[in-house]
């Protein structure tokens, strides 16, 4: 599977892989505006009820307990023993700020008394109060203008070592990724924490490193090779770069596949936020960045720096 | 010659590698249960020491590796059950005003420690512990500031014998001074916009009064506010560090924030008890006989009722040290050094009142726990927070001051009180908290011990990959990999101490995932090589020729991104940022240097028929050509 006995003709089927991609992406963002993402306490404010039992506790059980109580979006996290849980809820949003720190201690006792009733346990209410989010609103807002800056640097690096049109098809990928990405969050209604995003900036590192590696060779083939339209040139690079692509894409799998079943809890939103972003990567780095490239008509000249110039970049070992 | 490395560049390698070793090696020395004691406010005294050994010795607890200096006493424990023994006995024989702190103390070798090697900090997710996030009251900020101009602008008419018809403060940003005539509201505006720099002046009229309006810019305001925030900082990390906490974080959130994070700290009322004990000082002139009783506040000092007139003269972030010393009638004495503008502004309000007395009011806001019965008569706790004013100090002026004064007339013991109480006590302004959360030591280590099975299987499987598809360059490759993975510990250990979070150990998992992709590229460029009818030799160094761009411009801009994802990001972001940026270097290096110089030592310098790198299939550039057409 891995050798490329046979050479694939992948540039044949590129109208359908942008259709396909532009429905996945309107998809996403249409799920996005619908549904929204699920935000974790990192990003919303909340009410965090601390209780401590008299015997081990069965995290499912209190999961199980608030369900049927309409507590739907409680999180319940066991911390220091485990007779002690926290559980987080998220804020009642028609709460006038000044008094959502009452309103915690009301729902503490309530939940305190639900919990009590439903399990014969002792339970001792230790605290409940209101929490604030840790990700205020101007770090979403600089992290957004942050975004922007990278992507400028990433658009002005690309333009500088290949040409404009790479940059295009290396930010219009990476986009791709990452919308697609988020709406696969927002589609099946996994939460949002800190550590997907995390995730979510390692996908651009891993989407970005595919581009540059295939937009590399379609480069390198067109200062090489004399003959061939663009369209062949790209189906070549793309071909050469195949097994490469694959046995990455399969060592990063590898890895995220015991971080999902061997890691823990605590990283598994964080493996699956990585495999969706793997896969969607691979794919984008084969279809996305060459297609968008192919549309802005890449030509050999776009590729042909001035003879001294050229010269200097090529001697680098 | 072809493939072979200078030996100075084998050296160069091989001595990174012992150096990796070396650096990554403390981390496999388990830390001691320790407990580390201090005083609330002064220095041990000789006494403390053998209280705590008695005290240990009739709880039957065992300890060692005492470390004992003027500021804390450490000891060690053999497990966690003897910590937590010997702090109660402890806390019950010393009392109440001393801090008994748990703490994990290094086992690190001498040796080690000498040449600079120390463990990985690890983050609370991995060790367990408090986070606090506090809010810093800016508005008091600003007010505070306002308030401290007001009382300049009073001193500064009333020496230039300008007549004013009354100062007012408008907003936290806005002061009026009224006049009652156009010539002394120039006069004063004159004299004043020397003195302030950072406000804007404006003129009015109302009522026919000539008011002058003295504004401080939204600029002026934001660099308040982050002198603040630092100066906060700077006094909650001076706390912290009576705790003997091994690695706090006390970290800027945003511009009103401060996050402290106090790994493998077990006990939060504990740490805001000492947090909270955070002062500001305020200093006032003792208000004058017969003085409106709204100009001032009553406090008692020693048993008498003194009159503390509202203006602020100085506020107490204008204090840069304080020394207990004795002074050369061997009477203790605290010394206090202003900065330049605190000296100014004592100077000017303490020239004309020699002979007053001088009041410092100490400001502290304080935790309280309330008992209470709840609906079903069970006793709850709840904290709760108050201000307590107390009056710390009431001297006579007996000449004008500066930027460096004494305070004497003081016992031995409230001078070595009050020092330390002013240097860590002088808060620029209020803070609260706002959240607290703790993580158990327990669920910390299942977090760890989970995050690295994920990383060794992890590596375990790209290795058995690796091997299986690249034979003998596979092993280079993976000899790359663990020279990698000491390397990035060594670095997050001893050289940027970088702090280890879960996101960091997926970073370094991911790293591992993305490092042997350059490889990759250098191999696959090699088979193809060899496909076109290369020579072996030849075949190595184009391959790793070749690829080197290619990796450099991959591995840059995802560099480019990770450095500014380290600074925009805050907390887990930053966690993940730091471990990839180490790890791109780090893996930039072992994967093309570190893996040529083991293909070189193999097979350089020889003649060699065959590589052992894996099937490739022959091909020529007109295969490419057919393909493209469809052939």
């Amino acid at each position: 599977m891995l050798m490329t006995e046979k050479e694939i003709d992948f540039m044949g089927a590129r109208k359908f892989a942008g259709v396909a991609s532009i429905v996945l992406v309107i998809v996403s963002i249409v799920s996005l505006a619908v549904n929204s993402l699920e935000f974790g306490l990192d990003f919303t404010s909340g009410t965090s009820v601390r209780l401590s039992y008299s015997e081990a506790v069965v995290v499912e059980d209190v999961n199980q307990t608030l369900r049927e109580n309409s507590y739907e979006n409680a999180v319940v996290v066991t911390f220091g023993t485990d007779r002690d849980i926290r559980i987080l809820l998220p804020v009642d949003e028609n709460i006038a700020v000044g008094e959502q720190a009452a309103q915690a201690v009301i729902v503490g006792e309530s939940i305190a008394e639900l919990l009590q009733s439903a399990s014969g346990s002792e339970i001792t209410l230790l605290g409940s109060d209101y929490v604030s989010a840790k990700v205020g609103g101007e770090l979403v807002e600089s992290g957004g203008i942050g975004m922007l800056v990278a992507l400028a640097i990433i658009m002005v690096y690309i333009a500088m070592r290949f040409q404009f049109k790479f940059s295009v098809g290396a930010v219009v990928a990476l986009a791709h990724d990452l919308i697609i990405t988020l709406g696969i969050f927002s589609l099946f209604r996994i939460e949002f924490n800190l550590n997907t995003l995390a995730a979510l900036l390692a996908i651009i590192g891993y989407s970005l490193n595919d581009t540059i590696v295939v937009s590399d060779r379609i480069r390198e083939n067109f200062r090489r090779l004399r003959k061939g339209t663009p369209l062949e040139m790209v189906n070549i690079s793309l071909n050469q770069t195949l097994s490469r692509t694959l046995i990455t894409s399969l060592t990063t799998l590898l890895v995220l596949f015991s971080i999902l079943f061997i890691g823990g809890e605590s990283t598994q939103g964080f493996a699956v936020a990585l495999i969706i972003g793997v896969v969607i990567g691979t794919y984008s780095s084969i279809y996305i960045a060459s297609n968008v490239i192919l549309y802005m008509n890449v030509t050999r000249e776009d590729l042909m720096l001035p003879v001294k110039e050229g010269a200097e970049l090529d001697d680098i070992p | 010659m072809l493939n072979k490395y200078p030996a100075w560049k084998n050296i160069l390698i091989l001595l990174v590698v012992i150096l990796g070793f070396l650096y990554s090696l403390p981390n496999l020395y388990p830390d001691d249960p320790a407990l580390q004691i201090s005083h609330e406010l002064t220095e041990l005294s000789q006494g403390d020491m053998p209280i705590i050994t008695s005290a240990l010795e009739a709880a039957e607890v065992d300890f060692f590796g005492e470390e004992v200096d003027s500021e804390s006493i450490r000891i060690r424990l053999r497990n966690l059950d003897d910590q937590l023994r010997a702090k109660t006995a402890i806390e019950e024989a010393l009392g109440d005003s001393y801090i008994v702190a748990l703490n994990l103390a290094p086992t690190t070798p001498g040796w080690l420690q000498s040449i600079g090697a120390g463990k990985m900090n690890l983050g609370l997710d991995l060790q367990g512990g408090v986070h606090f996030l506090m809010e810093v009251d800016m508005d008091a900020a600003l007010t505070r500031r306002m308030e401290d101009n007001l009382s300049n602008v009073r001193t500064i008419l009333r020496e230039q014998r300008i007549r004013s018809r009354g100062l007012n403060l408008i907003s936290n940003s806005h002061l009026e001074v009224r006049f009652a005539n156009t010539d002394d509201r120039s006069q004063a505006r004159s004299e004043l916009t020397d003195v302030f720099p950072e406000l804007q002046f404006q003129n009015r009229e109302a009522e026919g009064v000539f008011i002058l309006d003295m504004r401080m810019t939204p600029a002026t305001a934001l660099q308040i506010q982050n002198d603040t925030l630092q100066a906060n900082r700077t006094t909650l990390l001076n706390r912290v560090d009576t705790l003997g906490v091994s690695e706090p974080t006390v970290q800027q959130q945003g511009s009103d924030r401060i996050v402290v994070e106090l790994p493998g700290m077990q006990d939060p009322a504990q740490a805001i008890r000492i947090l909270q004990r955070i002062a500001t000082l305020e200093f006032h002139l003792e208000s004058e006989v017969g003085a409106p009783s709204l100009s001032y506040e009553t406090y008692e000092y020693d048993g008498l009722l003194v009159n503390v007139d509202n203006d602020v003269v100085l506020q107490g972030d204008r204090i840069s040290n304080a020394v207990y010393q004795l002074d050369q009638n061997s009477q203790p004495s605290v010394n206090l050094s202003l900065d330049a503008q605190g000296g100014n502004q004592m100077n000017r309000a303490t020239r004309d009142n020699v002979g007053r007395r001088l009041d410092i009011l100490l400001i502290e806001t304080k935790s309280r726990t309330i008992a209470s019965i709840n609906e079903e008569g069970e006793e709850v706790e709840d904290i709760e927070f108050y201000e307590d004013k107390e009056l710390i100090m009431h001297a006579t002026i007996q000449q004008p001051l500066g930027r460096q004064f004494s305070i004497t007339g003081l016992t031995a013991r409230e001078a070595s009180d009050l020092a330390p109480l002013i240097r860590s006590g002088s808060l620029a302004a209020p803070m609260t908290i706002v959240e607290q959360s703790v993580i158990g030591p327990s669920m910390g280590q299942e977090n760890l011990d989970q995050g690295l099975l994920g990383v060794q299987v992890a590596a375990g499987l790209v290795v058995i990959f690796m091997l299986f598809y690249y034979r003998t360059f596979g092993m280079a490759a993976n000899a790359a990999l663990i020279m990698n993975i000491l390397m990035i510990v060594a670095v997050m250990s001893s050289i940027i101490p970088a702090t280890l979070t879960l996101p960091g150990i997926v970073g370094i998992v991911l790293t591992v995932g993305m490092a042997v992709d350059a490889n990759v590229l250098i191999f696959t460029r090699i088979r193809e090589e060899l496909g076109s009818g290369a020579p072996p030799q030849q075949a190595i160094d184009a391959g790793y020729n070749r690829a080197f761009t290619t990796i450099i411009d991959a591995n840059l801009t995802t560099f480019l991104v990770a450095a500014v994802l380290y600074t925009i990001g805050t907390g887990p972001v930053r966690g993940f940022a730091i471990t990839l940026m180490i790890g791109i270097i780090t893996s930039m290096f072992t994967a093309i240097v570190g893996t040529r110089a083991i293909v070189n030592l193999l097979y350089g310098g020889k003649s060699v028929k065959t590589l052992s790198i894996g099937n490739y299939r022959k091909k020529s550039t007109q295969d490419d050509l057919n393909v493209a057409a469809g052939k």
